[in-house]
């Protein structure tokens, strides 16, 4: 007992420091990244008043606007859950040959300058089998050229999304529906897709609110031709081009109100989930 | 019966060679082996769930060894069970019979007469979440019964049981495979489990399987 107390002692030299350094300085940080965000926030809402988004709301460029950005996002989450579905769930689960480089190309549209994409889409109608679609769809400076622009970049996002969720799936409960009598497609169905219902809704959550803030490629591929394809971030910018701030602020107040309205919805669902 | 006959499998690094060996109808089969050996694969390999390279798999004196693991009749319990999150345990019980179109009538039927026997009346309408591991292991062992299979393959089903929950388990194997007649294939690290219940004893070592003879020549 007594060769006990020089080892005790021994490790009561660690001496004792406070952590508050390290925990005030994580809580600086990251208040000030929070409250510049909240500040943006109420510049803008401090900016415009009821009576200017009623104005606002009442021009029929921009009630067009609406329309349009509704019916295009909601359009473009469905083609990008459509597609990034099948992509994430062939990639999470087999291997094939060229699979890294088809991973790599699916990037591309995420790190892609917004601009290029919309140059990159006009020139690819310029082709002829680009001409050949547009003598029976216009597309160019059309309504199609905005959902197509906006499915580009917001598929990127869903792909990603599901490719993340798929990916934390475990196969094991596949193979036992496959054992149980299932053709893949059942499996498919019936097990891995009720499971990935929380990763399909973040990336319809992320394609809606990536193709409503979507504009450099609509600009470029689809001109801003007022009630033509004029989308909501189109109309900040025409707004702001002929110097009607108030406008351009009431807008972008609405589309905030639109993404915070989606983020909500998405994070109630997801808690009542997890209740269940 | 599950005849194994010159069973290959290469799988990255990993590989089995020539592995044979069978179960009789109606046997309760345990094949021992340290974690990594390739027991788990083999089993894969029998559920149609592992690509082989070589050789033959034989069920109930049918070659299936090309065969999707729907078509083989494999009762599959993987290790941890594996239940789908979203389902209810009576769903569980009732999945490969919806598969089978089964009608409403004999699905429950058969899904109550499970319950019965693997004492999960009062968890019917529960999902997984919340379950205890020897219940989650009745539900698994339910759910690939439920469509009768003449083979029944078991990957380490009580590795994570307490001891208390694993001595009732044994005594629900046992019960289980007299009631039905089926064949047992079970793969287990543990003598223990193989001395309560094996009516045959295999051991995989270095890729090579070795019968231990019946249980009954054993003692």
């Amino acid at each position: 007992m007594t060769e006990a107390a020089p080892l005790t002692s021994r490790l009561e030299t660690v001496r004792e420091k406070s952590d508050a350094p390290f925990l005030v300085g994580l809580v600086l940080i990251s208040s000030v990244y929070i409250l510049l965000i909240v500040a943006m926030l109420a510049a803008d809402a401090s900016f415009t008043s009821p009576h200017h988004l009623l104005e606002a709301m009442n021009t029929p460029e921009i009630q067009y606007a609406v329309k349009l950005s509704l019916i295009s996002c909601s359009l473009t989450t469905i083609l990008s859950l459509w597609v990034a579905v099948p992509i994430g769930y062939l990639l999470s689960r087999y291997a094939f040959r060229g699979k890294s480089l088809v991973d790599a190309i699916l990037d591309i549209p995420i790190v892609l300058p917004p601009l290029v994409i919309g140059l990159s889409l006009l020139i690819l109608f310029q082709t002829p089998p680009g001409r050949f679609i547009e003598r029976f769809v216009p597309v160019t400076y059309a309504i199609p050229s905005i959902i197509l622009a906006q499915f580009m970049v917001a598929c990127a996002f869903a792909v990603r999304t599901m490719l993340a969720t798929f990916g934390q799936i475990s196969p094991r409960q596949e193979h036992v529906a496959l054992t149980l009598g299932c053709m893949r497609s059942q499996a498919f169905w019936l097990v891995v897709l009720p499971e990935a219902r929380r990763g399909v809704l973040t990336a319809a959550t992320l394609a809606w609110a990536r193709s409503l803030g979507e504009f450099g490629p609509i600009l470029i591929f689809s001109g801003a031709t007022r009630m033509k394809t004029e989308v909501l971030p189109t109309t900040v910018f025409l707004e702001l081009s002929v110097g009607n701030i108030e406008a351009a602020v009431a807008v972008s107040l609405l589309m905030v109100t639109a993404a915070v309205l989606v983020l909500v919805i998405v994070r109630l669902f997801g808690q009542e989930e997890a209740i269940r | 019966m599950i005849r194994i006959e010159n069973l290959t499998i290469h799988a990255g690094r990993f590989r089995l060679t020539d592995v044979n060996f069978e179960i009789p109808t109606g046997e309760y089969g345990v094949l021992m082996g340290k974690t990594g050996s390739g027991k788990t694969t083999i089993l894969e390999a029998i559920c149609g769930l592992k690509r082989i390279s070589q050789g033959r798999i034989l069920l109930v004196g049918r070659e299936v060894t090309h065969l999707k693991p729907a078509s083989r009749g494999v009762g599959f319990v993987p290790q941890d069970g594996a239940l789908f999150p979203r389902m209810t345990v009576y769903n569980h019980l009732a999945f490969s019979l919806v598969i089978r179109k089964w009608s409403r009538e004999a699905t429950d039927r058969r899904v109550r007469e499970l319950a019965e026997i693997l004492g999960l009346g009062s968890l019917l309408p529960r999902r997984p979440e919340g379950l205890s591991g020897g219940e989650k292991q009745r539900v698994a062992l339910g759910r690939a019964l439920a469509f009768r299979p003449e083979v029944l393959c078991l990957d380490e089903p009580l590795s994570a049981l307490d001891e208390d929950t694993k001595e009732e388990t044994y005594e629900l194997l046992l019960s289980v495979q007299k009631v039905t007649g089926v064949t047992v294939l079970h793969v287990t690290h543990s003598s223990q489990e193989s001395a309560k219940l094996a009516t045959r004893t295999f051991r995989l070592v270095d890729g090579a399987v070795t019968p231990m003879g019946r249980a009954e020549e054993r003692l």
